[in-house]
């Protein structure tokens, strides 16, 4: 072992596995409370809206999220939804899988869902809102 | 000690965890617990969301079957649990970012915002429910 590695208080090997800090944590965390944060009007103004749109018909529904306030709203409460989770379940992910495979599986699950959810409702509400859902 | 069984590794003193078995329950272990039971709900929430926008657009054929699965029984229940799970989850976040500053560690004070979120998740959630029920959106 060279006297360089020693410097590192860390041996060959354990640098060879992986261990160890990945360096970009700060930066998931602050992501994790800002979308958090984020979520705190929007998930009210859902409440809100799930309220007033509960008795509407299809119709009347569809003309809601014509509203451009409201559709600007719907698309960052989902954007903001996706990514909050996508950070948070990789963390219990994380805590309580502990076989490599099944847990790498389950990451990519966990994105995959999120970016897909993402998608797809931005371009449901995307489609209300630009009036081409048809009624 | 668990050394003798690492071949090849020096042995010195490792931290221990806990022992789960000899914890008492406490109101912060079950708002810890709730906070993630209501983050995995609110994911199914998400996708509840996701299907709802993406009936609207697809019309109302697919529309009003899915509006009258969610105003079931089955459905009402699951969306009173997601009711719940937004503001314990809301409440549950706003605790943990005071945590984040070091606010609020005491356990006098932490055991009193852990039941203070679950009060006020419980109230909120009835107090949307009843608003709903006046104005027509249970029917």
């Amino acid at each position: 072992m060279s006297g360089k590695a020693n410097a590192n208080y860390r041996t060959a090997l354990s640098r060879a596995r992986g261990l160890g800090a990945a360096h970009h944590g700060v930066s998931d965390f602050i992501f994790e409370r800002l979308s958090g944060i984020a979520l705190v009007p929007l998930s009210l103004w859902a409440v809100y809206g799930a309220i007033k749109v509960a008795p509407l018909g299809y119709d009347t529904a569809a003309l809601a999220l014509r509203h451009p306030l409201n559709a600007l709203l719907a698309l960052l409460l989902m954007g903001a939804s996706f990514a909050h989770m996508k950070a948070g379940l990789r963390v219990v992910i994380e805590d309580y899988l502990e076989v490599p495979a099944t847990k790498v599986l389950a990451l990519m699950l966990n994105s995959a869902i999120c970016w897909l959810g993402w998608a797809l409702s931005s371009f449901a509400i995307l489609w209300v809102a630009f009036g081409a859902a048809h009624h | 000690m668990a050394e003798a069984g690492l071949k090849g590794t020096a042995a010195r003193a490792r931290p221990l965890s806990p022992h789960m078995q000899v914890w008492r329950w406490h109101v912060t272990m079950a708002a810890s617990i709730l906070t993630r039971a209501t983050g995995i709900a609110l994911y199914g929430g998400a996708l509840a969301a996701t299907l709802w926008f993406t009936t609207l657009m697809i019309g109302p054929d697919l529309f009003n079957p899915y509006v009258a699965l969610l105003g079931s029984p089955l459905g009402k229940i699951a969306l009173f649990g997601i009711t719940f799970s937004v503001f314990y989850h809301l409440a549950a976040g706003l605790r943990h970012l005071a945590f984040d500053v070091g606010l609020g560690f005491s356990p006098r004070m932490a055991s009193l915002t852990a039941v203070a979120a679950m009060a006020f998740a419980i109230v909120a959630s009835l107090m949307v429910w009843f608003i709903a029920w006046r104005t027509g959106g249970l029917s």
